[in-house]
């Protein structure tokens, strides 16, 4: 087995082995408050955190793609005028592609 | 809750599944541009498609990829591949209550506990629409995905960019309006929403791609102490 093959399988059973880790924490410990609120606010903390982080970043690197904002406002405006998600990700999607068609992104 | 998450029971059952399927084809399709780049990093298809298979979460698949294709140290590549899919493990301890799986149902939806089918169950107003969500999603992500690391790990350079389709886009569009109902619902989740969005985008400089996204948990945490024990807006059937 070569050192790559390791590091894939290694990669896989770690990852899953913390998925798993997650649903198997004993009721017990969320029935205390502070765990729970904190098991309750972090699905927002990290996606907000990816939302901003895929909006902005490349690699290390802090960077505006003009169409990707483009297309993160129409989301925002979709949202605001209470539109159904699929019209959000449409919205989204298709004002990023229409941008780099015209060349503008 | 009087929004998009909270509507009438009438639409309730259909939203999570439409949503979800939805949402795990857009996104799965980005399994294309791992297989494109885990085959021009070095990685064989087999092993792309096994990562896709098993592993199954994005962030830490590419950034093993990345540890590939960077030439370093493959032991610090898959320490940091693991390190990214520990949010899982934070998702995991919020579903779990809801989603009320045990033994062999427990070990296949753990597979599937992810970003984007977290966002989708998470967002439903009771358990039942909750686990339909979920399982909505969990499918329609897992077979879409795997099926575009074949494409993309099989074709790898010869497709065009999914930045063409706008798709790189979808991610962050489909989070923000999975979590904009929880944002409305009160001063502590938008106070976290934010307080995660600063963090997460002041590390982004300083720390390895990934690791922002968990340094931000720690809006949780202290979003879970500013919080009195009743400060929180919880969705029906969220209780554990």
């Amino acid at each position: 087995m070569t050192g790559t093959w390791l590091a894939v399988l290694v990669t896989a059973a770690g990852c899953y082995a913390l998925k798993l880790a997650g649903l198997t924490v004993p009721r017990r410990v969320l029935a205390r408050p502070l765990p729970r609120r904190f098991a309750e606010l972090v699905p927002v903390a990290l996606l907000a955190a990816l939302t901003v982080v895929q909006t902005f970043a490349s690699g290390q690197s802090l960077h505006a793609d003009p169409a990707r904002l483009a297309g993160m406002g129409a989301a925002v405006a979709a949202l605001l005028a209470r539109a159904p998600f699929l019209a959000v990700i449409i919205a989204a999607a298709g004002t990023a592609a229409a941008l780099r068609a015209l060349g503008l992104g | 809750m009087a929004d998009q998450a909270g509507l009438a029971p009438v639409t309730a059952p259909a939203r999570p599944v439409r949503d979800g399927l939805a949402l795990g084809i857009a996104v799965g399709t980005s399994g294309l541009a791992f297989g494109a780049a885990a085959v021009s990093s070095g990685l064989t298809a087999a092993q792309a498609c096994v990562l896709s298979l098993l592993a199954f979460t994005g962030a830490s698949q590419f950034a093993l990829a990345g540890a590939v294709a960077a030439g370093g140290s493959l032991a610090a590549g898959t320490a940091s591949a693991i390190l990214l899919g520990s949010r899982n493990a934070l998702y995991g301890l919020r579903l779990a209550g809801l989603l009320e799986a045990r033994g062999a149902g427990r070990l296949l939806a753990a597979l599937g506990v992810i970003d984007e089918v977290a966002a989708v169950t998470l967002a439903q107003p009771d358990g039942t629409s909750a686990r339909a969500g979920f399982r909505a999603t969990f499918v329609s992500i897992y077979l879409t995905w795997n099926l575009a690391t074949v494409v993309g790990a099989l074709g790898a350079g010869r497709l065009g960019s999914p930045q063409d389709l706008g798709l790189d886009v979808v991610g962050p569009a489909a989070f923000l309006a999975l979590i904009w109902p929880r944002l409305r619902a009160g001063w502590t989740e938008r106070g976290v929403g934010v307080l995660g969005a600063a963090i997460a985008l002041a590390a982004t400089p300083l720390c390895p791609p990934g690791v922002p996204v968990i340094l931000a948990a720690s809006a949780a945490l202290a979003g879970a102490l500013a919080a009195g024990p009743a400060g929180l807006d919880v969705p029906a059937g969220g209780s554990p």
